[in-house]
């Protein structure tokens, strides 16, 4: 997971609602080793055909949204199976960000752990930046986590919220099992209370 | 028992509390996990453990089996002919053994689906909390435990802490009223309750399932309407401890025994809801007036009476809603105003974490007794556990449904998600008693229909998605 303060990138936009992440990565690759590139098997069943050639009218197939690294979509994006597989196909092919409106519980989870920003933005908002992106697939969105901002590039900022642990995380690049395994003193004296060690 | 600073509590609140080890300022809440399930897609997080130079801090309180990609027409390793998915097996049982953590192995008669095995083998118990990598894990919950499914990252994080940093989520409650309809069951009222709060509707809740209608379930029945909680974007979903749930747990070999039994009644007795309590959100359900439950789309909250017809999209006034109908209509191949009752089917699964225990097969083979799988038709029974397995087999039951002409597997997720090969071809339709009908769940181009067990038998016999209130007698 690498650092990150400031991404910009065009984005892919994503519109769908409810979308599980058995879209996001079909289980059949679960099975592969986490030293594989994920992000082939990112939509893989959405993005090419049985013969395993690109499906050209699916947008990540298509300049300019083959190197979005920011993907828009709608409600609930990540929700269903708690493959984590799903932030790694994301992250490998070279997202960093999610927008939504919101988030499966369990993906919401695995993005921060991962180096995929979540950035939650009221629908309204999400629906705006699709509509935008429609007209004009080269915007560029500018998102500064440091800030907890998003930019466009006539100016509009839209907040977005982020936990501070999480976010001291992403902008660090590590996640927080070092600073558990330094509580590990709480750890031994929760089991000595409760007579589990 | 009240919360902290005497204010009435949810029994959320109370375990919540009871395994609090620390907050953060950041409202993240450290929680010490007592029970940790592992199985054969756990090996990324035991990788992520060794590139750290760190070992399972406490193996005793993890417990493992295999399950997504065991075979089901054989129990030899030598049987699974793909190499990526014999791994995964592999890297369980090595993994399990270098650090000491229990497993029922492939052969063993305790070997099964993880979510069936932990409440059998009274691992899940009342006011644990309970981690698994797996989104199903709320199924545990049934016996009164706080158990949620978690990513890699976290299991990694479990294995080396035994902790897990969470933020609370909100308390809510679904009331069932009434009683469950004679034929009508847990599967069915979960589908209802799906349908009417939606895919999100429980999203970044603990779900308490309350009321008389859950009361009267039994065990089984709570295990499966618990396990279908995150269908409704809930991680947690789970029933106050009973009697029902002290007699299912009574005997069970890794439940405790003699006075440390007594003691814990005695302890889980008391895990209740404050009377005022107070709930973020409420929903109440009427069970009086449920009917067996069909999915005619491709998410579990597309879901109608047997009843009912094909919806069709253009009544919807939202364009986005009529578009995802639509769409969803294409994949599964149903033309709006289709009577439910009648859609021809070429598969039947009757198994999955949800529906894979021994009433569930009782309900089916009940409805299969004296009748035929329909031509042209493949129907099988996976058990969610060797011991589920073994029951049947004691009461007859694999002979009734291998007299029809069902397949009788060994048992394992199998066609619930096909990662082991059992798959729906594309463009097969699959009755299924199952928890997802997601676009390529079941194989790529699989149309899913999620029903109860008996349904699903109606299905296998007649050929098509029948009422099966229709093949009972009385009815
Ligand atoms: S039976 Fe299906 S839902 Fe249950 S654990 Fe296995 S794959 Fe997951």
């Amino acid at each position: 997971m690498q650092p990150l303060r400031t991404l910009t990138s065009v984005a892919l936009p994503w519109p769908a609602v409810n979308c599980d992440t058995d879209q996001i990565i079909p289980a059949r690759y679960l099975q592969k080793p986490r030293a594989d590139n994920f992000g082939h098997y990112l939509f893989a069943d959405l993005r090419f055909n049985g013969n395993g050639n690109e499906i050209d009218t699916f947008l990540l197939n298509r300049p300019p949204f083959r190197h979005a690294r920011i993907i828009v979509t709608g409600r609930n994006f990540g929700c269903g199976s708690s493959r984590e597989h799903a932030v790694w196909a994301l992250y490998d092919y070279g997202f960093r960000a999610v927008v939504a409106p919101s988030l499966g519980d369990i993906f919401a989870n695995n993005c921060l752990k991962n180096g995929l920003v979540p950035v939650l933005l009221p629908e309204p908002v999400v629906h705006d930046l699709l509509d935008r992106i429609a007209r004009d697939p080269d915007l560029e969105l500018g998102i500064d986590l440091l800030a907890e901002r998003i930019r466009l590039p006539d100016g509009t900022e839209h907040a977005f919220p982020i936990d501070p642990f999480a976010k001291e995380c992403l902008v660090n690049g590590v996640d927080e099992l070092g600073y558990t395994l330094s509580r590990a003193d709480a750890i031994t004296a929760f089991e000595q209370r409760h007579g589990m060690a | 028992m009240t919360g902290p600073n005497g204010l009435p509590a949810t029994i959320f609140d109370k375990i919540w509390m009871n395994h609090l080890i620390e907050s953060r300022e950041d409202g993240q809440d450290l929680i010490y996990i007592d029970r940790h399930y592992i199985h054969d897609v756990t090996a990324p997080a035991f990788e992520l453990l060794r590139q750290r130079s760190l070992a399972p801090r406490s193996p005793h309180l993890i417990f493992g089996t295999p399950d997504h990609y065991v075979p089901t027409h054989s129990r030899e390793m030598t049987a699974i002919n793909h190499p990526e998915r014999r791994a995964m097996i592999d890297a369980l049982m090595s993994d399990a053994a270098s650090a000491g953590i229990t497993v029922f192995p492939l052969g063993d008669r305790r070997q099964g689906i993880v979510h069936v095995v932990g409440p059998e083998q009274g691992l899940s118990l009342p006011g644990a909390t309970i981690v698994c990598a797996d989104s199903h894990t709320s199924t545990h919950g049934a016996l009164g435990a706080l158990a949620f499914g978690i990513g890699a990252t976290e299991v990694g994080h479990v294995l080396a802490t035994q902790s897990l940093w969470q933020k609370k989520p909100l308390n809510m409650r679904i009331r069932v009223e009434g009683q469950l309809p004679e034929g009508i069951t847990a599967k069915d009222l979960i589908l209802a309750v799906i349908a009417q709060i939606g895919v999100a509707g429980a999203r970044g809740h603990a779900v308490e399932y309350a009321g008389p209608g859950i009361e009267a379930l039994s065990m089984e029945s709570r295990l499966t309407l618990c396990n279908m909680t995150i269908e409704a974007g809930g991680r947690v979903g789970f029933i106050a401890p009973d009697d029902t749930t002290f007699d299912y747990l009574a005997g069970r070999p890794y439940a405790p025994k003699g006075a440390e039994w007594d003691a814990a009644v005695a302890a889980w007795r008391e895990l209740r809801s404050d009377p005022d309590a107070v709930f973020d959100r409420e929903v109440t359900i009427d069970a009086n007036v449920l009917a067996p439950m069909v999915t005619w789309g491709t998410t579990p909250e597309d879901a109608l009476p047997i009843t009912g017809v094909v919806p069709d999209p253009s009544t919807l006034a939202d364009p986005e809603q009529r578009a995802a109908m639509a769409k969803s209509l294409a994949y599964m191949g149903l033309e709006p105003g289709t009577r439910l009752d009648g859609i021809a089917v070429d598969r039947v699964f009757i198994g999955s974490c949800t529906n894979g225990r021994i009433e569930d097969l009782r309900l089916a083979a009940h409805i299969v007794a004296g009748r035929q799988v329909a031509s042209g038709v493949s129907a099988w029974v996976v058990p969610g556990s060797g011991l589920v397995k073994a029951q049947a087999e004691a009461e007859g039951l694999d002979r009734i449904f291998l007299k029809a002409g069902f397949e009788w597997r060994h048992p394992g997720c199998s066609m619930c998600l096909a990662t082991n090969g059992d798959a729906v071809a594309p463009g097969e339709r699959c009755a299924s008693t199952s928890n997802r009908n997601f676009v390529g769940r079941q194989g790529p181009g699989a149309r899913t229909h999620l029903m109860n067990p008996a349904m699903a038998a109606a299905a296998a016999v007649t050929g098509r998605l029948t009422d099966v209130r229709r093949l009972v007698e009385g009815h």
